[in-house]
């Protein structure tokens, strides 16, 4: 087996199946009814937690793959995102067909007045196109300039997604500042890593 | 409309089943079911954890409600108690060493009687009632919650406040060593609340020690906390060491922390929204469909005239 086939074949395959691990325990959870008194609520935050998580995973690639010298880890970085958007819309689907049930005015409502799901929606939308142009022939259509400009919006998508969290937190704000801390070095890597390449401009990929 | 006339289709409050007897039938249950070779099992049936000890001699009150209960499980484990953390079921896992016995409350400000009273020598003189209430949480969920308490109006006419007492401030321990939540400032220490003189003479406002039929369990606010069913749960101040009686509105600990979200009053109220959440629904626990939220939690013409020419919006 080479590496290119021990890659295609057994380690994605994994990677993929490792995604799917956090949606088997919340089904297992709801299955055995270990989601506490408000399972509703307890499946919204776990499917929000990570959505979350997923995006900040998938923003460790390319920062792993500098600093390793690793190209491989390039080969995952759409998968994640793809488990990142896959997790935000069945987060969004628990607010919408769990939490509100369809209530689509109440839905409306909460969108317009208040900031937080304001935010936490606009995240969802700038994921949407992301998601839409992963394939290899989107990134050909688009070509590679205009589809790395496009895939920048991961950035205030994330940042969305941490402000958004931390708005809806009533006082312990020690779990999004922990995720905002993650972020803060994720995209700080990135801002020094552009600023040392600024005297080359050519080579300037994110 | 809380006295009820009783019709024969209600549940009377004598056929509500004793927790020790559901207790047994649900641990029979989980015991069936493994034997079943359930694999799947909910943990209805695994059975809830220690039963406290059980209170005797508790009448029953007209100002209790019909509406089915919230089970016992999802009523001490699913709670808001930041002094044991800030998770809804941070306060069940550490309030297990808590020992809330030996206990004093401290009576203290305009009062004739003022002085630190052993809760036994607070609670005794009065009769153990059942009341059991909705209660609304400001996070949109509700439940139904067969308190044991005293009218608190009942103590307070006993430590004979002074005219100049208009108003009841509570504290909370404050013992970071055995409530390891306040270790750290997520809220300014210790925990505090008021109501106005009124308001805590209301026979609807209870000093609770119990639920269920049994002592409170910590996390529920161990031994005595404060129950006042028309306003959100955070009025109900728990593990209440301090009761001051003041001419000024005492400072309040959720509006202190943010004060356009919680205000002093903090009555239900369907038509002013927190500032980041709807409060016209909200989720009964077990149940999936919202429920519109009644003005004071449904309690409106009990407490009504309490509010009357006040500004509800404004005194939020």
């Amino acid at each position: 087996m080479t590496p290119e086939q021990r890659l295609r074949w057994i380690v994605k395959p994994l990677v993929f199946v490792l995604c799917l691990m956090p949606l088997a325990w919340l089904a297992w959870r709801a299955v055995t009814g270990d989601l506490g008194a408000n399972p509703i609520e307890a499946t919204n935050r776990f499917l929000g937690d990570w959505a979350l998580r997923f995006l900040l995973i998938t923003l460790t690639v390319t920062p792993a793959t500098r600093l390793t010298g690793q190209a491989v880890f390039m080969r995952f970085r759409r998968m994640l995102g793809l488990f990142a958007f896959a997790y935000a819309v069945l987060h969004v689907s628990s607010y919408v067909g769990l939490d509100q049930f369809f209530a689509w005015a109440e839905i409306w409502a909460d969108i317009v007045k208040r900031t937080y799901i304001t935010v936490g929606m606009a995240t969802l939308l700038m994921l949407i196109p992301l998601a839409a142009t992963s394939t290899k022939g989107m990134i050909k259509r688009l070509g590679a300039a205009r589809w790395k400009a496009l895939h920048r919006l991961v950035y205030p998508a994330a940042i969305g997604a941490v402000v958004h969290f931390y708005m809806m937190v009533k006082a312990d704000v020690r779990e999004p500042l922990i995720y905002a801390g993650v972020l803060a070095v994720l995209l700080g890597y990135r801002v020094v890593a552009a600023w040392r390449r600024g005297a080359k401009p050519a080579r300037r990929t994110v | 409309m809380l006295i009820r006339h009783t019709r024969p289709s209600d549940v009377k409050p004598s056929e509500i089943t004793p927790r020790a007897v559901f207790a047994d039938r649900r641990r029979f249950l989980a015991t069936a079911a493994v034997a079943g070779a359930t694999a799947v099992l909910s943990p209805l049936l695994a059975g809830p954890a220690v039963a406290g000890r059980k209170l005797d001699g508790i009448t029953k009150s007209p100002f209790s409600t019909d509406e089915e209960l919230t089970d016992y499980k999802s009523v001490t484990t699913y709670n808001n108690f930041y002094e044991f953390g800030a998770g809804k079921d941070d306060p069940v896992e550490n309030s297990a060493d808590f020992e809330p016995r030996p206990w004093t409350v401290a009576v203290e400000g305009e009062v004739a009687k003022p002085g630190v009273y052993d809760l036994d020598d607070l609670i005794r003189p009065h009769a153990l009632e059942e009341r059991i209430y909705r209660m609304r949480c400001v996070e949109a969920w509700s439940m139904v919650i067969p308190w044991v308490g005293v009218p608190l109006g009942d103590v307070i006419k006993r430590l004979e406040p002074t005219s100049k007492a208009r108003f009841v401030a509570f504290d909370t321990l404050y013992d970071p060593k055995r409530m390891p939540g306040q270790q750290r400032a997520i809220l300014d220490w210790p925990y505090r609340e008021g109501l106005r003189m009124d308001e805590a003479m209301h026979p609807l406002t209870i000093l609770a020690v119990g639920l269920y039929g049994e002592e409170l369990p910590n996390q529920n606010g161990a031994p005595i906390r404060l129950v006042v069913p028309w306003k959100y749960g955070f009025k109900g101040i728990k593990s209440i060491v301090r009761i001051s009686f003041q001419e000024a509105m005492p400072p309040t600990s959720w509006n202190i922390a943010t004060p356009h979200e919680y205000g002093f009053y903090a009555n239900v109220n369907p038509n002013v929204d927190h500032p980041r959440w709807s409060q016209a629904r909200e989720r009964r626990i077990g149940e999936f469909f919202k429920r519109e939220t009644l003005m004071f939690n449904g309690y409106g013409e009990e407490v009504a005239h309490l509010y009357t020419g006040m500004d509800l919006a404004k005194f939020y």
